[in-house]
């Protein structure tokens, strides 16, 4: 897997969205990318268009060497909002993606229970969404989107909405599963310490002229505590990067 | 006491109080009757209905087998009327919301339509197809498409649109997103938007009767008239309220209840 941003440019007519500049950009096979920058520099527009929910303005995205032309099971978002539906229960949402695809039942069956486990969830499989608390919808969204085994996951500010305490969780068993899987992941977050904890690269974004201001490697050990002196120089670093007047 | 008897208890109360105040308004009229027509005599008898008198009617409508005849034909009709305004409506709303171009033009055209009201389709209705049961079920038609298809519509817009952006990342094609999300994301509402449509049909419904000669509710409340028998007429506006009120309740209210509770919606 490949992913290759060329020179990739989104601009609003309407400007009620947040443009992107010349975004050149590679992302590759297992890898955690985490993308941090102030609210309005474009986080969410970059992942839209790695989504293929917006189109670029100029430049190109190529998916293993092909353009990309819309939204596929093959780059699955996991939101902000858990996006589960409420008409359907736990099992019934986490199999949602791969009844699309229309993988056999069993298998279906099979792979829910799997990914519902991972996430300590498989004695909930039959409740309401209505009746989880916020983690663990998300954890399901989680399930949901892994199930697909897309070639990369893109995750737009998934924890952002919980608390403190729920969001830390989230993130350690994420960084678990990543652990576990070596998925590739394309992870937005507001949170510079979330993007040091989990990621392989961290991207600044800006409103400068072009929108990645730096690309900050994070050379630590999994897994990775806060309080470590390497993570807070790390946190440090990119906060005062992030913070940076143009 | 555990907590579901005594949430079972004060339900129990809120009916007891609802009945009691039924109660009171018979009792009251029936008072309102003694005096203005009894003791005053200002009223004549034949132009105040009172509750012995609605009474007598009933029992004299059962035992003739009017009643429920009357009962059986307009909801007989009242249904068809429906069901064609159903499958008209929501095909009509589902294109509206789908072609932006019919959501600019035609949408406001059947809104213009909708606030007229269905009685004044009587006399067209009558010219096209007679003193005739298609009338009437024209009428109803009429009375009820229109306000299903807008219900349609909105109930689709107003889908979140994270549910469709969801779905099309996970691969779902256009007619998938329709399937298997637009359809049941906009149940509560269209639910709803069906019960309202239902209300508009048995008006519409009593509007066509009652202009035509066909056996139903409306007809028996015109006899009622002709005879100079306003007990009858009291008592069917009294059916027609009553059947309007239990369709509403047993069938739409219940459906709505258990789409929402499964929804936490409730």
């Amino acid at each position: 897997m490949s992913l290759l941003l060329k020179n990739v440019t989104k601009t609003f007519q309407d400007s009620g969205q947040d443009a992107v500049r010349n975004v050149d950009l590679e992302i590759r096979d297992g890898e955690f990318v985490c993308v941090v920058g102030k609210s309005g520099c474009g986080k969410s527009t970059l992942l839209n268009l790695i989504a293929g929910l917006e189109k670029p303005t100029s430049g190109e995205i190529l998916l293993d060497g092909a353009p990309i032309k819309g939204p596929g099971a093959d780059r699955v978002v996991m939101f902000q909002e858990h996006a589960l539906f409420p008409w359907l229960n736990v099992i019934q949402n986490v199999k949602f993606g791969m009844e699309l695809a229309g993988v056999p039942r069993q298998e279906q069956e099979e792979k829910a229970m799997k990914y519902l486990e991972l996430m300590q969830l498989a004695d909930y499989r039959n409740y309401a969404i209505h009746q989880l608390s916020g983690g663990m919808r998300q954890r399901v969204a989680l399930a949901r989107a892994l199930t697909l085994d897309s070639k990369i996951l893109l995750m737009d500010e998934p924890f952002s909405a919980l608390d403190k305490q729920t969001s830390n969780r989230l993130r350690a068993e994420l960084q678990d599963i990543w652990m576990q899987t070596r998925r590739t992941i394309f992870f937005i977050t507001h949170s510079v310490e979330e993007a040091v904890y989990l990621a392989d690269r961290v991207i600044v974004l800006s409103n400068g002229k072009d929108s990645v201001q730096d690309i900050v490697p994070i050379a630590l050990e999994r897994p990775r505590h806060v309080y470590d002196e390497a993570f807070v120089e790390y946190r440090r670093r990119i906060l005062s990067e992030v913070q940076k007047e143009l | 006491m555990t907590r579901k008897t005594k949430k079972e208890n004060t339900k129990f109360i809120k009916l007891l109080q609802q009945l009691l105040f039924l109660l009171g308004i018979v009792a009251l009229w029936q008072l309102l009757y003694f005096v203005g027509v009894d003791l005053l005599e200002f009223w004549k008898p034949y132009a105040m209905p009172s509750p012995a008198g609605v009474w007598k009617s009933l029992v004299r409508l059962i035992e003739s087998g009017t009643l429920f005849t009357a009962i059986g034909n307009s909801l007989l009709r009242g249904m068809i009327g429906f069901l064609i305004s159903v499958a008209f409506g929501t095909v009509l709303g589902f294109l509206m919301e789908h072609f932006p171009f019919l959501h600019q033009n035609m949408r406001p055209f059947v809104m213009g339509v909708q606030t007229l009201p269905s009685v004044c389709w009587v006399p067209f209705s009558i010219l096209w197809f007679g003193l005739s049961e298609q009338a009437i079920i024209f009428v109803v038609i009429m009375g009820s498409a229109f306000s299903i298809a807008i219900a349609t519509d909105n109930a689709i817009h107003n889908v979140p649109p994270i549910y469709k952006k969801a779905a099309l990342t996970m691969g779902a094609s256009q007619k998938q997103i329709y399937r298997k999300v637009i359809l049941h994301a906009c149940l509560p509402e269209l639910i709803s938007g069906l019960k309202q449509g239902w209300s508009f049909a048995w008006r519409a419904l009593m509007s066509g009767e009652v202009m035509t000669t066909c056996i139903g509710l409306g007809q028996t409340l015109i006899t009622g008239r002709n005879l100079a028998d306003i007990n009858q007429v009291m008592l069917v506006m009294i059916i027609i309220v009553l059947v309007g009120i239990l369709i509403d309740q047993i069938f739409f209210r219940s459906l709505e209840r258990r789409i929402y509770r499964k929804r936490g919606l409730a």
